[in-house]
């Protein structure tokens, strides 16, 4: 009957957990189920040191090998660094990093020598470094349009306002706009190989696969289905600092436009104000002959991009890689120090168990 | 218009027989001169009396009593009468006598009448099919229809109106304020839409909430209206179905038994001839018990209503919510008014019962009646631990300035050295003023740091605890059938923190069952001793059936024969046997059997007072024909009589017999031969002159029974067989063995046969009884509206002195010896607080004479009750003797913990009468202070009364009270007792309740001046304070030292409570285990509550059960009200509603620790999570350039707060136990601790330990990561990661309990992380531009360097908190752990238990009984 359950009292509370039907003849009383009397089956986890001991020897155990294992991994990686800014009066470089210059019309080159004193074997990654180079300042980060970077014609010819104030040049809108990518990296290095004989080697350098694969082939895409990209970047202009337009980044028009690694690879910005950004990639030929043997080096650098206005530093890194990335010794000596830390506290509470904790210290399922 | 049926005399005396009552102020009285004759005799406000002869209409009337029919032609006589009455009514108002209420100046037939009803104080109420139907439908329409909305909202107005009130909310507003400042484009940090997610998820949950709730409010409303009523229909003359929302005023409602009445209506028609009416308001106040309605008196038709003849105007108060008041006159069309009382209205909601159908006008609708106007939706209360949480709150936002700060100053730094770089954008702009954006960006992309949904996740959290509260079998009352209420949605936690409890006592320690224990009768005690053995049989069986649990639960699942074994035994182990044992056999249960049952069973031992035999003796000698009155003087015999007559009449209690429409012939089986010699008796030593109307003739007597016809009769001992009443229609063999119990007396008698000790007792009391022939009448229930009155009664019916019936007129009293007498009811001065008594004015039923007779508080009656003078000398020192007497033997009851009240009468003079009357008239019919009027009228006649003698009555200590105070105390309660009890009675019931232990030292402060007062306390504060003080605070009775206890009595209290005496007083109260504040005003009660709560700053809990406790309930943090015997008023003013004291030690020390610290630890986790978030992306702050820049993608960012670790802490929030309930009630001293979980140290720890795992969290990645190529999003990638898998695991290291329910959400959040950011990384291309996520998770999860990172972050920002937690545990185990693991011992005990339980039974399932295991492991 309806109007039975009819209760001014039910009206005011929203709580009241009579259900509805809930009339006089049905009793108020709760139903003993194990989860309204909260009496569900639970394990309750008493942390003592019986319980929590084996835990310890446990991470300790394993965190031990991994951490050698990461230890001896990235010291068998071979690195090579070079900082070619110039800022030394002794430098190679000294004069070119006095022109603060983007658009100087004489391209600056300086020569730098190097010795490698272990040949490498497998593929060598040709980085270059830049410090004090903040990428991931907010303002910067933002200033781009990833619409248009995805080949979106109507971004291509009006940029987003993010782009500001690197959006439009001389009322031609930028392409790509940004300032991430109008201070696009512009050096050009080469590196020869000095043969003892004297002859001087250039060694061939990879520009491709060194960007993501979803990158190149998802995120970037030149605008329009246009094979001649001229045209379809018609209307638009380069930036600033560039240059050339982006249609003339790279002969091959697999890598020219948008979807240039170089440029794919500046635009993904770095997290850390010191970076080092894959440049090339130095491809290991034949099984017999390491990739980069043991002597003299050349490295000859088309120095355009000023660093020193904001005291930062340009580098070059040749380094081999592993299953782990780059050369780090500090996960490896993280791993042993935390495993060994564990081992002794798992050690101390063995101790601390034996002296205080003889009393029963099972931790197990109660209703 | 009359309704008092004119008693015909039949001698040619002249008395006084009807009356009429006209308009407000007058009163016809008809008073019979000679046979044929009589004189109309009109009383006016001066006491004017007017007088006309009408042997016509006289003849008239005398006709229509012979031919037993109301003819036209008598009521046209009547309306004659009236007429003549009204003239001279009119005469005496235009002389100024009659002073019309304003707004009644003007008659009614005047024009233009409700021009001064719209707007005054009143409204008047014309019938819709009345003849003025265009002037009652001008007035009815102003007034609302009975549709009801409890809605909050309308579809239309939900969202303007539910935004509105959520934005009231600080916190919303605060995010509606970064919303709007993410929208400036300098300090800009993430996309626009993307700060507005987490206002809008707040305000969508919480909207969804609220529409929900309104939902199913507006869901019920709609049902509520549909409801289907029958309503006189003017056209067709008849009473058609209509639905409740389609009443209005002004509609006549016809409804039967069992209908729920959809209006406030007034009662004009009862099928009863009495023209009574039942009501239950349980659905109002949820008390149970019938209360009587009276159809308005006076109407001007007889038998058969009809709403077409109905032509009166009803004026009555606005609508109000006051629902023990209701005032108002009819006026009929002929313009005499009758008042209208609260005992006419039938108030919306509750429904009719024990009668056919009854008619009443609509007055109030919908939501003006005063069941909607009493519906104040659920309280919101603000608890402690949020105001702890808020300033906890406040230092969070501290922590978002600094950081802010550091954040504005560090990039207007770095901005001097980086002057105009290639990516710099702006570099125009000044170092200080791109510090000041960066202030603002900070504060928004740092707004994590603030828990938003914090405040959402309490609310719903709270929900869960309230919900798990109110589902708790152990707060669920089986013979009630009520759970626990919990009215405060949010203090849930405040009832882990109690510090001092202020209890009411009765009712509230006390069961508030009373049942009569002795008497003190003409200053003779009758100690009652049967009785007392009885009681204790009771009590001791009651104390039996605690401990033996574990065995009896055993018994429940076994045999019949084991339960008919216990239940023989005893009817209490039997009642809570059964009740077990139901919990296994639910699905046979129905409602209606326990009910039945159990109030079967409380009526028992209210009901079987066995009579004291001397006594016995001496009230039976008094009618039995060969009475010897040698051993007793009459003298006493009348007070013997008096005595019994006044505890059967002298209260409001409303018989109802469950076979009450069965018209039986009612036998006066009076043995009239002995009638003459009492009434010569009476005359002889009657205290008081006798006035002529006492010679009545036997035959006069005889013949009122007859008049009162349809009185409630009983066959006898046949009638009452268990089949025909409704409590015992169940087929159930306890129940049955409960009920066909044959006669109340027939629990003495069981037990009598089933126990040697007692046999020979209740032999004589069999013997008793089988001379007793009118005792067998058993299915006469009783209700009364307190539990006093119905012990009274069947303490006067166990005399054989038995109130049969009751009637507006007259009462229907079994004497013994004399059989059913009518006693003429006159008036009944109804009890209230100030005055502290009651009294009834009827006309003596052997002597004729007008008896008031009181009953009141013993020091009410003793200073009312009359110093002899003027009386020969033995009789002086009769009356002093007894006085003294009496006193003494209220003393002693006061002693034992008795409740006292004291008897008295008064012997009337005709003349003395009627003076009296008259005021009393005029007080009753008046409309503007009628309460003061009627006081003061009461208060006239209450005075020199004779003292006949007290009462003493019992009132149990509820079960498992001393448990409870004591594990309460244990806990670190404090415990008062306020009370309005005498000393005495309080100390005894803090004996019998633990709270007063044999050895404590009793400090009583009773003071006659300020002056002592102030150096009673100041001695005491120096004896005790300073060594008591240090035991208090030791607080355990186990330390051997005596405590003291205070004991105060109001007057003292009264001083204590100035200003200038209150810290001498809490000094010493502090100083005290206990205090016992006794005669306390209900203010008092509140005062102390507030001092204690302002001055010593704890949180304090008062419980109570009565409407002198509600400013109590209302002044503590918490207030408890225990839905008892005394109304609701306390219940509706509470927190939480509890059925019994015992269950304050399940709710705080279980319910109340649980969720003060599932909230505490919730709260603190949260905060620990979000500084631990918030400061991740500060630290990158420093490799950024301080610009405001993150890391992660800004979805991930602000989901990660909002969706993917919020439900884990809402699970921990309401499900965690870090103790179970059988260990914390165990071991109530656990309590103490609770509020530590929460104490300030606790908040810093936490934070310093989210800065530490922010650091791991942060540099761990960033050392792994720096000076490669890891791009922005990649290196976010593994710190959200790793900070996901510290804050769940985390969790994992907080929870005491994990069940599967954790285990899933656990898992479903992380799950929810990588499948976001996964899903994200593969469909997102261009969706989220600055922070582009394509590709970024999937890279990063198919690299072996990511998990390498995670697990070492995740490892070292745990190892700390791990380990020192180990240790603590390990080396200060606290007791909550020690009871945890003595718990897993304990279930491994029960569950050998079980097995071996098992295989005896079947059918016992599990989780039913570790209760009583651990209860068993945990007392030895």
């Amino acid at each position: 009957m309806m109007a039975t359950s009819y209760s001014a009292k039910d009206e005011d509370g929203h709580i009241t957990v009579s259900g509805p039907g809930a009339g006089t003849l049905r009793s108020k009383k709760p139903e003993n189920t194990a989860f309204k009397q909260q009496r569900l089956p639970a394990w309750q986890p008493i942390l003592t040191a019986g319980t929590v001991l084996p835990a310890f020897f446990i991470i300790g155990l394993i965190f031990i090998p991994i951490g050698i294992g990461l230890y001896v991994t990235s010291n068998n990686i071979k690195e090579f660094e070079i900082d070619y800014t110039g800022v030394d009066m002794s430098s190679p470089c000294f004069n070119c990093s006095q022109n603060y210059s983007w658009n100087s019309t004489r391209p600056c080159t300086c020569t730098i020598p190097f010795y490698l004193e272990t040949p490498y074997e497998s593929n060598v990654f040709m980085y270059y470094g830049l410090s004090n180079f903040y990428q991931n300042h907010r303002r910067y980060v933002k200033s781009r349009d990833d619409s248009q970077l995805n080949g979106d014609v109507g971004s291509l010819q009006k940029p987003s306002k993010e782009c500001e104030p690197y959006a439009y040049h001389e009322n031609r809108p930028v392409a790509p706009c940004g300032a991430i990518a109008n201070s696009m990296f512009n050096d050009t290095l080469e590196l020869f190989y000095n043969n003892p004989n004297g002859t001087k080697l250039q060694i061939p350098l990879t520009s491709t696969g060194i960007a993501w694969w979803t990158d190149k082939h998802v995120k970037f895409r030149n605008p329009g289905n246009d094979p001649n990209l001229t045209a379809a970047f018609q209307g638009t202009t380069k930036p600033v600092n560039w240059r050339r337009p982006v249609y003339e980044l790279d002969s091959d028009p697999e890598n020219n436009g948008f979807i240039n690694e170089d440029f794919i690879v500046w635009m993904r910005t770095a997290a850390l104000p010191t970076f080092r950004k894959l440049y090339r990639i130095i491809q290991k030929k034949n099984s017999m002959v390491p990739t980069l043997p043991r002597g003299n080096y050349t490295l000859e650098v088309v120095y355009n991009y000023p660093v020193r206005r904001f005291e930062g530093r340009k580098r070059v890194i040749l380094s081999t890689i592993s299953w782990m990335g780059g050369k780090n010794p500090f996960l490896g000596i993280a791993y042993m120090t935390v495993g060994s830390v564990c081992f002794l506290l798992g050690v101390v509470l063995l101790i601390i168990h034996h002296k205080y904790g003889n009393r029963n210290n099972s931790a197990d399922i109660s209703n | 218009m009359f309704l008092r049926e004119p008693e015909r005399p039949t001698t040619g005396d002249w008395g006084f027989t009807s009356c009429f009552t006209f308009g407000s102020s007058s009163r016809l009285v008809v008073i019979w001169l000679k046979r044929k004759s009589c004189c109309l005799l009109l009383y006016l406000e001066d006491g004017r009396r007017s007088t006309c002869r009408d042997e016509d209409a006289v003849k008239a009337e005398c006709g229509a009593e012979t031919s037993g029919s109301a003819s036209a032609a008598v009521m046209e006589r009547f309306h004659w009468v009236q007429h003549r009455c009204q003239q001279l009514l009119l005469r005496g108002s235009e002389r100024g006598r009659y002073a019309a209420p304003e707004g009644l100046a003007k008659s009614p037939s005047q024009d233009n009448p409700y021009c001064s009803y719209s707007s005054g104080k009143r409204r008047a109420v014309l019938s819709r099919h009345g003849p003025h139907q265009q002037e009652s439908e001008a007035i009815l329409r102003n007034y609302k229809g009975n549709a009801i909305r409890t809605t909050k909202y309308s579809l239309l107005t939900f969202i303007p109106m539910n935004l509105f009130e959520q934005f009231h909310r600080a916190a919303n507003l605060y995010f509606l304020f970064l919303a709007l400042l993410n929208w400036v484009p300098v300090v800009e940090a993430f996309q626009k839409e993307i700060t507005m997610i987490p206002l809008l998820v707040v305000l969508i949950v919480i909207g969804i909430k609220d529409a929900l709730e309104d939902y199913r409010r507006y869901l019920f409303d709609k049902k509520v209206n549909n409801n289907v009523v029958q309503v006189f229909c003017g056209k067709q003359k008849a009473y058609v179905e209509r639905r409740w929302k389609n009443v209005q005023v002004g509609d006549f409602v016809r409804l039967s038994c069992n209908e729920i009445i959809p209006a406030d209506m007034l009662l004009l028609f009862s099928s009863d001839p009495r023209g009574v009416c039942y009501i239950e308001t349980a659905n109002l106040d949820g008390e149970t018990n019938l209360k009587q309605k009276q159809v308005v008196s006076d109407l001007p038709f007889q038998g058969e209503f009809t709403p077409e003849s109905f032509h009166s105007r009803i004026e009555c108060e606005n609508p109000n919510n006051d629902l023990s008041r209701f005032r108002g006159y009819m006026e009929h069309s002929n313009g005499a008014r009758v008042g209208l009382h609260n005992n006419n209205l039938l108030l919306r909601s509750c429904t009719i019962r024990n009668t056919e159908t009854v008619v009443g006008i609509v007055v109030y609708a919908g939501h003006e009646t005063k069941a909607m106007m009493n519906n104040s939706g659920p309280r919101y209360k603000r608890s402690r631990l949020e105001k702890r949480l808020n300033t906890d709150v406040l230092w969070c936002v501290l922590l978002l300035v600094v950081m802010c700060l550091t954040a504005a100053v560090g990039h207007g730094l770095w901005l001097k050295d980086h002057r105009d770089p290639v990516f710099q954008i702006d570099g125009e702009t000044s170092p200080a003023l791109a510090g000041f954006y960066v202030f603002w960006t900070m504060i928004i992309v740092l707004q994590v740091l603030i828990p938003i949904s914090l405040y959402v996740s309490i609310e719903i959290v709270k929900l869960g605890q309230v919900y798990f509260i109110q589902n708790d079998l152990a707060l669920y009352n089986e013979q009630l059938d009520s759970r626990i209420q919990c009215r405060a949605l949010n203090i849930t936690e405040d009832l882990g923190q109690i510090q001092y409890l202020f209890s009411d006592k009765t009712g509230t320690l006390t069961e508030n069952k009373m049942v009569f224990r002795r008497c003190s009768i003409y200053g003779v005690e009758y100690p009652h001793e049967e009785n007392a053995r009885r009681l204790d049989v009771y009590e001791e069986e009651a104390n039996a059936a605690g401990p033996s649990m574990t065995l009896r639960s055993g018994c429940s699942g076994k045999s019949r024969s084991c339960r008919s074994l216990s239940c023989t035994r005893s009817s209490v182990s039997l009642h809570t046997l059964t009740a077990e044992s139901e919990e296994e056999e639910e699905e046979e249960q129905t409602s209606t059997h326990i009910l039945s049952r159990t109030s079967a069973f409380l009526n028992h031992m209210a009901r079987d007072v066995i009579p004291d035999p001397e006594l016995m003796r001496k009230f039976h000698c008094v009618h039995s024909p060969e009475s010897s009155l040698a051993s007793s003087s009459s003298l006493e015999l009348t007070y013997i009589t008096d005595f019994f007559l006044a505890l059967a009449i002298c209260n409001s209690v409303v018989v109802s017999s469950p076979r009450h429409r069965q018209d039986a012939e009612c036998e006066a089986a009076a043995p009239l031969k002995s009638l003459e010699d009492i009434k010569r008796m009476f005359h002889h030593f009657g205290f008081s002159p006798l006035s002529a109307l006492s010679s009545l003739s036997p035959p006069q007597i005889k013949s009122s029974p007859n008049n009162l016809s349809s009185k409630p009769c009983t066959h006898g001992r046949t009638g009452a067989s268990t089949g025909s009443s409704p409590p015992s229609t169940t087929e159930d063999p306890e129940s049955n063995l409960e009920g066909s119990d044959p006669e109340g007396r027939g629990q003495g008698a069981d037990a009598g046969q089933l126990k040697d000790r007692e046999a020979d007792d209740d032999v004589s009391t069999a013997k008793v009884e089988a001379a007793d022939p009118p005792g067998a009448d058993d299915d006469l229930v009783y209700e009364a509206e307190s539990p006093d009155e119905a012990a009274l009664v069947h303490a006067a019916r166990a005399y054989s002195c038995t109130l049969r019936g009751r009637s507006a007129q007259s009462l229907l009293v079994d004497l013994p010896g004399v059989g059913p007498l009518a006693v003429q009811l006159l008036h009944i001065l109804p009890f209230d607080s100030n005055r502290k008594r009651m009294s009834i004015v009827v006309r003596h039923p052997i002597t004729g004479q007008v008896v008031v007779y009181t009953k009141g508080a013993d020091c009410v009656i003793m200073d009312l009750a009359e110093r002899p003078t003027g009386l020969e000398l033995s009789a002086r020192e009769i009356y002093t003797h007894i006085r003294e007497q009496t006193q003494r033997h209220l003393d002693s009851y006061a002693s034992e913990g008795l409740r006292t009240l004291c008897i008295a009468k008064k012997v009337l003079e005709e003349e003395e009468y009627e003076v009296w009357l008259k005021k009393q008239l005029l007080a009753e019919s008046s409309i503007e202070n009628r309460e003061e009027l009627m006081l003061e009228s009461a208060q006239r006649l209450e005075t020199n009364l004779t003292l006949l003698g007290a009462t003493g009555i019992v009132d149990r200590l509820q079960e498992e009270v001393p448990e409870t105070i004591e594990a309460l105390q244990r806990a670190g309660v404090k415990v008062w007792v306020l009370t309005g009890d005498k000393q005495e009675t309080a100390i005894n019931i803090a004996h019998s309740c633990k709270l007063l232990c044999p050895n404590d030292q009793l400090l009583t402060v009773n003071c006659d001046s300020k002056d002592a007062c102030v150096a009673l306390l100041a001695e005491l504060k120096h004896q005790h304070g300073g060594a008591g003080g240090g035991s208090a605070a030791a607080g355990g009775p186990e330390d051997g030292l005596p405590s003291s206890i205070l004991v105060v009595d109001g007057r003292t209290l009264g001083w204590a409570l100035q200003d200038e005496l209150s810290s001498h007083f809490l000094e010493l109260s502090s100083a005290c285990k206990a205090v016992i504040c006794c005669r306390s005003t209900p203010l008092q009660k509140s005062q102390v509550v507030r001092l204690i709560r302002d001055q010593l700053r704890v949180i304090t809990l008062a419980v109570g059960d009565g409407a002198n406790d509600v400013s109590m309930i209302q002044t503590a943090d918490v207030g408890i009200g225990i839905s008892g015997q005394e109304g609701m008023q306390a219940v509706m003013s509470s927190d939480f509603a509890i059925s019994r004291f015992k269950h304050l030690s399940k709710l705080l020390l279980v319910h109340g620790h649980w969720c003060h610290c599932r909230l505490a630890n919730m709260v603190l986790y949260f905060i620990y999570k979000n500084v631990m978030y918030g400061n991740l992306l500060f630290w990158y702050q420093f490799f950024c350039g301080f610009s405001g820049s993150v890391m992660t993608n800004s979805w991930v960012l602000i989901l990660f707060n909002l969706l993917f670790t919020s439900v884990p802490p809402l699970i921990y929030g309401v499900l965690d136990q870090d103790a179970s309930a059988d260990a914390l009630m165990c071991l109530p001293e656990v309590y103490t601790h609770t509020s530590k979980v929460y104490a300030p140290r606790v908040f810093w720890i936490t934070l310093l330990d989210a800065f530490y795992q922010s650091l791991v969290c942060f540099f761990v990645p960033y050392f792994a990561l720096a000076g490669s190529e890891v791009a922005e999003l990649s290196l976010g990638s593994s710190i959200n990661a790793s900070a996901l898998l510290i804050i769940l695991l985390h969790q994992v290291l907080e929870s005491h309990t994990l069940t599967w329910i954790h285990a899933v959400v656990l898992l479903l959040s992380g799950a929810s992380y990588f499948g976001f950011v996964l899903l994200f990384s593969v469909v997102c291309v261009t969706c989220s531009p600055p922070t582009n996520p394509v590709g970024v998770e999937t890279l990063q999860m198919s690299q072996p360097l990511f998990y390498t990172i995670c697990a070492l972050t995740t490892v070292v920002a745990l190892l700390p908190r791990l380990f020192f937690r180990v240790l603590h545990n390990t080396l200060h185990p606290s007791a909550v752990l020690k009871s945890a693991q003595m718990d897993a011992v304990d279930s491994e005990m029960y569950r050998r238990r079980m097995e071996r339980w098992n295989q005896h039974e079947a059918g016992v399932r599990p989780d039913l009984r570790p209760s009583a295991a651990s209860a068993a492991s945990c007392r030895t």
